[in-house]
Parts: C-alpha cells; sequence; structure tokens
C-alpha cells in the first residue's frame, strides 16, 4: 500500500488551508480554510489506520468531522454575529483585542 | 546520762528566743494598723508587748542561770566519778555527732555551758552551705534581752505621758516597737547576715525616730546626720563581715568564725583588714571619736527615745558587736611588736575627748550625749585591754544610770517649758522637783563612779583592767588607756557636778511654772534610780563580798553566767585583773575631789549674780589658753566643719566641676560623636541604600515591567492572521527542531 501518496495529498491539503487562513479577509472563507487543514488530518488518520491494520485511525476521524461540525457551527455563529455588528465579515476588522 | 539530762533540762524559752523579737514585730505592726482606734491610740498594744517579751527575757536569764549551774554541776560531779565523765563525754559526742535535723532544728549541745544554738534552714547558694536563720542564746545574748526590753518598758511607761497629744502618737509608739524588736533581732543573731539585718533596722528605727518631728529643719537635719554618718560605718560592716564570711571558709556563723579567729587559722592580716572595716561600723554606731558626731545631734528627737535608743541600747550594739566577734577583733587590731590592742586607744581617746565636750554645752541633754559617747569609749578601752567583762559589765550598769539621767532629762524638760537649757530655763528646781531631784543625783553619783553605785563597780573594774596599777595583775602595757580612764573618771564627776549645780541649785531662771511630774514620768525614774544604786553589787569582787558579811559565792555572778563559754579559749591573757582596793579609793576620792572643784566654782561665779544666764568672769574670761580651748570645745573640735566644710564641700565641688567637664568633655562628646556619626550614617544610607540601592530596584522592576510590556503589546495587534502566522510559523520551528533533533 502506498502510504507516501496519502502523506503528500494530506500535507498539500494542510499547505492549501494553511495559506488560506493566513491570506483570506473572509471569515468564511478562514472558516473553510480551516475545514481543509481539518480534513488534511483526517486524511492523515485514516491512512495512518489503514496502513497500520487497526480501526482506531477511522474511528478518530469520525470523532474530527463531528468536532468539526461543531465548531464550524460556533464559527459561523461568531462571523453571524460580527456581521451583525460591525457590517462586515472580514477577520482583519476584529481587532479590537490589540494591546 | 548526764549530758543527756541538761539537753533535756534546758528551759524552752531558750530554745524558743525567737519568739522575743517576734512580739513586738508583731506589736509594731498592730500598732500600725490598729493603733488610732483602740483606745489610747496603741500605747496599750506597745505596751502590754513590752511587758510580755520582758517577762519572758526574765524568764530567760532565770533559765539561763539554772542552765549555767546545772552544767557546772555536772562538770563538777564529772570530775568527782570518772565513770560519768566517760558517760558524759561519750554522750557529748554522741550529740554532737548526731546533730540531725529535729523538725527542722538542730540543737548543738554541749555539757560546758556554752551557747544554745536553734536554727532553721534559711537559703542555699550552691558552694556553700545552707544559710541558717536562728537564735544563738549565751550569757551576753541574755544580758541585753534584760537590759532591753527593761529599758524599753519603762521607756514606753514614761512615754505615755511624755509624749501625750503628740500628733504622730501612734506611730511613735509604733516605732518604740519596731525598735525594741529589731535590737532584740540583732542581738539573739545566730549568724553575721541576720547581725548586719538587726543593725540596720535599729539604724533606720534610729532615723525615723530623732526625726520624729521633722517639721523643724534641725530635727530632720540632725536625723539625716545620724543615719549618713552610721552609713559611712555600714559600709565598713558589710566589707569587714565578708571578708570574714571568705575567710572562715564561706559562713556566717558567728561561733564557727570566733572559733577560728581565735585558734589562728584565719591570718592576722585579713583580720586586721576585716577588723578595721568592722571598727568604722563600730566607731559610728556606738559614737566613738571621730565618728561621735552624730550622738549629741540625735538629742533632736523626744527624749524617751534618747533614752532608748541613744543612751542604753542601740548605741551599745558597736560595743555588743566587739564583744560577739572578740576573738577577730582582739586579734586583729593587736598592733604587732606590742601587746598594746588598737581599740584600747581609740576607747581612750573617745572617752577623754568626748568627756571635755560635755563641759560647754548648755543643753542638758547635750551633755549627757556627750557622757554617753565618753562612757562607750570606757566600754571600747575596757575591750580593748582585755577585759571583756569589764566592758560587758559597763554596758549593763551604765543602760541603767544612763536611762534613768535621760528620763530625769525629760522630766526636767516637760516641767520646764519643753527647754532644755540648763542656763536660761532651769536651776534652783531641787525643791520644785524633789522626786527629779534624788533619781538625777542618784544616776550621776552612778555615772561618776561614787561609791558604792552601779558605775562605781564597773569603773573600778576597767581601770583594773588595765593592769597598770600595782597588784591588779596585768601585763602592764596600756599607761595611756589607764590615765586616760583617770582622767575621764575624773572629768565624769565634774561634769555632772556642773550640771547638778545649774539645773538643781541657785535660783530659778526660768520663765515658767515649774511643777513635778506625775507617776508615769517619776516612777520610772525611781525604778531605775533603785536599778543604778543596785545592779553595781552583781559582780563585786568575792574578797568584798566576804567583807559585808555575804558568802564570798555572791561575788562575780554578773561576769559568772554573762561571760561566754569560750572566754577561756579567747586568745591572750583575757583573765580577769585582780580587784584593787587602793585603786578603787584613788579614783574615788579623785572623781570626788573633780565634782567638789567644779561644784565650788559654780557656787563662787553665781554668787555674784545669780540670775545671771551668760556668766562673766570665768575660767575662760580669765586666760587666753582656757578661752581658746574653750572655743575650740564649744566647735566641736571643728569635725562638723571638717566634715562638712571640708570633706563634704571639698569632695562636693572639685567632683562636680569634674563631673561637670567630663560632662560636657567627654559625655557630651562621646555623644555627639555618636549622633554626628548616626546623622551621617542615615545620610548615607537614604542616598545610596535607601534610594539607590532598594528604591532604584523597585523602580527598576517597575521600569522594566513597563520596558517589556512595551515590546510585547506589539505582539498583541489584535490581528488574526498574524497571530495564526505566529502560530503556524512557531509550529513549524518545533517541527524543524523536533526533526532535526530526532
Amino acid at each position: 500500500m502506498l502510504l507516501n501518496q496519502f502523506l503528500f495529498l494530506a500535507a498539500i491539503l494542510f499547505c492549501i488551508g494553511v495559506y488560506g487562513v493566513l491570506t483570506r479577509k473572509n471569515g468564511v472563507l478562514v472558516l473553510m480554510s480551516i475545514e481543509v487543514i481539518l480534513n488534511a488530518v483526517n486524511i492523515n488518520l485514516v491512512a495512518f489506520g489503514a496502513y497500520n491494520d487497526d480501526v482506531s485511525g477511522q474511528v478518530f476521524a469520525l470523532f474530527l468531522i463531528a468536532v468539526a461540525a461543531a465548531e464550524v457551527g460556533v464559527g459561523l455563529a461568531i462571523i453571524l454575529l460580527m456581521y451583525r455588528n460591525r457590517q462586515s465579515i472580514s477577520v482583519a476588522d476584529a481587532d479590537a483585542l490589540h494591546g | 546520762m548526764f549530758s543527756a539530762e541538761v539537753a533535756t533540762d534546758i528551759s524552752w524559752i531558750l530554745e524558743n528566743a525567737w519568739i522575743i523579737p517576734a512580739i513586738p514585730a508583731a506589736s509594731f505592726l498592730l500598732i500600725l494598723f490598729f493603733g488610732k482606734k483602740t483606745p489610747g491610740g496603741g500605747h496599750w498594744i506597745g505596751i502590754t508587748s513590752v511587758l510580755a517579751i520582758f517577762a519572758l527575757s526574765l524568764w530567760s536569764a532565770v533559765a539561763w542561770i539554772g542552765y549555767v549551774d546545772d552544767s557546772h554541776g555536772a562538770e563538777a560531779e564529772a570530775e568527782h566519778a570518772a565513770v560519768v565523765e566517760e558517760f558524759a563525754v561519750g554522750d557529748t559526742l554522741t550529740l554532737a555527732a548526731a546533730e540531725e535535723p529535729v523538725e527542722g532544728e538542730e540543737h548543738a549541745v554541749e555539757a560546758t555551758p556554752g551557747p544554745i544554738l536553734s536554727e532553721r534552714d534559711w537559703f542555699s547558694i550552691a558552694p556553700f552551705d545552707t544559710f541558717k536563720i536562728g537564735t544563738l542564746v549565751d550569757g551576753q545574748s541574755v544580758m541585753l534581752l534584760f537590759v532591753v526590753t527593761f529599758i524599753s518598758s519603762l521607756v514606753h511607761i514614761f512615754s505615755v505621758d511624755y509624749v501625750a497629744g503628740d500628733r504622730r502618737y501612734t506611730h511613735y509608739f509604733a516605732f518604740l516597737s519596731l525598735f525594741t524588736s529589731a535590737m532584740l533581732f540583732m542581738v539573739l543573731s545566730s549568724n553575721t547576715l541576720q547581725l548586719i539585718v538587726g543593725w540596720e533596722l535599729v539604724g533606720v528605727c534610729s532615723f525615723a525616730l530623732i526625726g520624729h518631728w521633722w517639721e523643724e529643719k534641725p530635727n530632720s537635719d540632725a536625723a539625716l546626720k545620724a543615719f549618713l554618718t552610721n552609713r559611712v560605718g555600714d559600709i565598713g560592716l558589710l566589707v569587714g563581715m565578708t571578708i570574714l564570711f571568705f575567710a572562715a571558709g564561706g559562713t556566717f556563723d558567728i561561733t564557727t568564725i570566733n572559733t577560728m579567729a581565735g585558734a589562728g587559722e584565719i591570718g592576722q592580716g585579713t583580720l586586721l583588714v576585716a577588723s578595721l572595716c568592722l571598727l568604722g561600723a563600730v566607731m559610728s554606731k556606738s559614737g566613738q571619736f571621730i565618728l561621735h558626731t552624730w550622738l549629741p545631734d540625735a538629742m533632736a528627737g523626744p527624749t524617751p527615745v534618747s533614752a532608748l535608743i541613744h543612751a542604753a541600747t542601740m548605741v551599745v550594739a558597736g560595743i555588743y558587736l566587739v564583744g560577739r566577734l572578740y576573738s577577730v577583733f582582739w586579734v586583729g587590731l593587736a598592733i604587732p611588736g606590742s601587746n598594746i590592742n588598737a581599740l584600747a586607744l581609740i576607747g581612750g581617746v573617745t572617752c577623754v575627748f568626748g568627756g571635755m565636750l560635755a563641759f560647754v554645752q548648755n543643753d542638758i541633754k547635750k551633755v549627757l550625749a556627750y557622757s554617753t559617747v565618753s562612757q562607750l569609749g570606757y566600754m571600747a578601752l575596757a575591750l580593748g585591754v582585755g577585759a571583756w567583762t569589764a566592758g560587758m559589765f559597763h554596758l549593763f550598769t551604765h543602760a541603767f544610770f544612763k536611762a534613768c539621767l535621760f528620763l530625769g532629762a525629760g522630766s526636767l524638760s516637760h516641767a520646764c517649758h519643753h527647754s532644755f537649757d540648763m542656763k536660761a530655763e532651769m536651776g534652783g528646781l531641787r525643791k520644785i522637783m524633789p522626786k527629779t531631784f534624788i533619781t538625777f543625783v542618784i544616776g550621776s553619783l552612778a555615772l561618776a563612779g561614787i561609791p558604792p553605785m552601779a558605775g562605781f563597780w564597773s569603773k573600778d573594774e576597767i581601770l583594773a583592767g588595765a593592769g597598770v596599777w600595782p597588784g591588779t595583775g596585768g601585763n602592764g602595757t596600756y599607761y595611756i588607756p589607764f590615765i586616760f580612764g583617770m582622767i575621764t573618771a575624773a572629768l565624769t564627776a565634774a561634769y555632772m557636778s556642773r550640771v547638778i549645780w545649774l539645773v538643781f541649785f541657785g535660783q530659778y531662771r526660768g520663765h515658767s511654772q515649774p511643777h513635778e511630774n506625775g507617776p508615769l514620768i517619776t516612777v520610772p525614774l525611781m525604778i531605775l534610780a533603785f536599778m543604778a544604786t543596785v545592779v553595781g553589787f552583781l559582780n563585786m569582787p568575792p574578797a568584798f563580798a566576804t567583807a559585808i558579811g555575804l558568802p564570798e559565792s555572791w561575788g562575780e555572778r554578773f561576769g559568772h553566767y554573762v561571760e561566754p563559754a569560750g572566754i577561756a579559749s579567747f586568745p591572750g591573757d583575757l583573765g580577769h585583773a585582780n580587784p584593787s582596793l587602793s585603786l578603787a579609793i584613788v579614783a574615788s576620792l579623785l572623781a570626788a575631789g573633780a565634782g567638789g572643784v567644779v561644784w565650788l566654782y559654780y557656787q563662787a561665779l553665781y554668787r555674784k549674780d545669780s540670775m545671771a544666764t551668760e556668766v562673766t568672769g570665768g575660767l575662760k574670761d580669765k586666760h587666753k589658753v582656757l578661752a581658746a580651748g574653750h572655743t575650740m570645745l564649744v566647735n566641736k573640735y571643728y569635725l562638723d566643719d571638717l566634715y562638712t566644710e571640708t570633706i563634704a564641700m571639698g569632695t562636693k565641688g572639685p567632683i562636680a566641676k569634674a563631673a561637670y567637664w567630663f560632662n560636657q568633655n567627654v559625655l557630651d562628646g562621646v555623644i555627639d560623636t555618636v549622633g554626628k556619626g548616626t546623622v551621617g550614617l542615615g545620610r548615607f544610607v537614604y542616598r545610596y541604600i535607601d534610594q539607590g540601592a532598594i528604591d532604584g530596584s523597585v523602580r527598576g522592576m517597575g521600569v522594566g515591567a513597563d520596558d517589556s510590556g512595551q515590546m510585547l503589546r506589539k505582539v498583541q495587534s489584535g490581528k488574526i492572521r498574524q497571530y495564526a502566522m505566529l502560530m503556524f510559523g512557531g509550529a513549524v520551528v518545533l517541527v524543524a527542531v523536533f526533526i532535526v533533533a530526532v
């Protein structure tokens, strides 16, 4: 079984996700980028699980999908409230906690 | 067997003599706290207690006489029967060995009439034996018990009338009780520590009673003078007793110290230093020349107090001390290379110089005070020449006739406007106050040593004791004390003759209506006059006893019962002098002659002007030398000036100046320097340590926190992507480290 291909795929997805998080100002796109990162991790888990002939990797991946769904729910709610208060979903504007 | 019987036969009072000082001590407290509420203002408490202890003292005297007789009886029988002697010696040894505390008490009993010791543990300090407190009953202390309680009883009774209506009537009686208690405590003390306590207590009572009328400045001055002069001697007492304590191997026990000193177990040098220190105490307390100056001033106190304290009892404390520690003084004060004891010289000088001072006094009490000084000198002289018994006997007889004279003076003053001035306020009183007159004359005759009065016997014994007169059997070295003693015999008669003439003869020169006093005053006088007549016979020579038809064993009873058992063990040849009839006749004629001359002189002097208070044409107006001598005497040999002007002021001025200079320059200098140094140090600390180091570090921390905060706040930009970048950057770095490290 070729583990490397999966790992390369996951690494590429991870880098795309990171790039998205760092470059996008749109909050929704940042959340989507985070999902991409999480899915990269999921691929890794499933790949290692299959490689080691162990289902716990898949179980972890299932949990991660559930947690990610919850995280997106919370994240979208924050963005929604941000929009309501500031009429903007740009994360660059959300700097009220700066020192 | 015999000694055991003697042991059980000891009378209760001799072993429980502590009760005698305890009763007046209780009376003191009772009078102090309840005196004013009781009828009579407290004098009933005082009189009851003092009569009770007089009865106890009589009991103890009788018991002591019985004890001595028993012991001598035992000795005599022991000599006859060898078996009995063995028993007696054996029992004595076992008794001495088995000195186990019986109910906390010890009884050291000997077959010979030794002192009866009853002691309890007092306190203990590590390296020394347990210190004890207790009573030492022997002939000397029993004799003094009798004298003190007897005189004290009469003085109490006399005082009821004499100080009646006084504002501090109750306190007066309280202090009389305290004094009596303290004096008895001292007399009975079994160790020197206890003796010091009693000694100081009588000093305090003397101070309080001299200053009884302290509202008048001279009285409080006199009290202070008495107290301070006695302090001088008391230092000597403390130092001397401390030396003896260590010299005797850490014990205060009087018997031990005496025995060791007598046996030569303490070096002569040590004893010399110790006895010189103690001599200071003796001289101040017993008014020996040159520390006698407080005694005449002490007459500022009430007259009964003068009679009790400053004539009969307290002032003989010094003589008592010499008698108690006789071995110490005898060995210590012996002048090396001769047979002469320095004490005899001091006594001799005191009796002559004190007697001369009595001539120029117009105050009757002052005459008597100087007479007391002179007679105390006699006692010291007697002890100095080795006539222990004669000295103690003179103490005994002197107490009676001097108390009689003082109370007589009090009676006169009570009648004459409360004045003691013989020239201005008295004269011709013999018809007005016959009882006082007769008793006063009896007392004077006794003092002057005219036979057969008490003073004759004791004075004669002292003169014989000097051992110079042929046939008295002495070592013949005490010429100077003997001559002084003879001069004093003449002087005494002369000044008493002057007093009697001025007070009782001629015409009354006062301004009041004198009257004879009531029985509370005259009865004590009569009792004392009676005693002054008869007590001399207690120690008459046996030859005299047979001559007047009495058994020979009636002679020298006083010496027989009062002498300490160990007098034979006293060092030196302290045997009894042989009485000499020729000496007695010569001394008596000398006294009678001197008295007679003075009598005629005053009679001639007052013939011209019987009302004169200042007589002109007297001796001092006739010759310059006599006038100079008179001035000298009036100024009391300038001793008071020497003490106050020269010594006190002389030391006070320079010492004060030196102290001021020292204060200003040295002490203040040191303090200034310390102060300035402290200020400088404070500034330094403030500037460099407080401001620099401490505040600097605190401030530095603040600045550091501020600066780092300022730097770090830039990181906290609030920009999420920047945070994310840092996070990922961090993760990359960690991964890189991880990869490199692994």
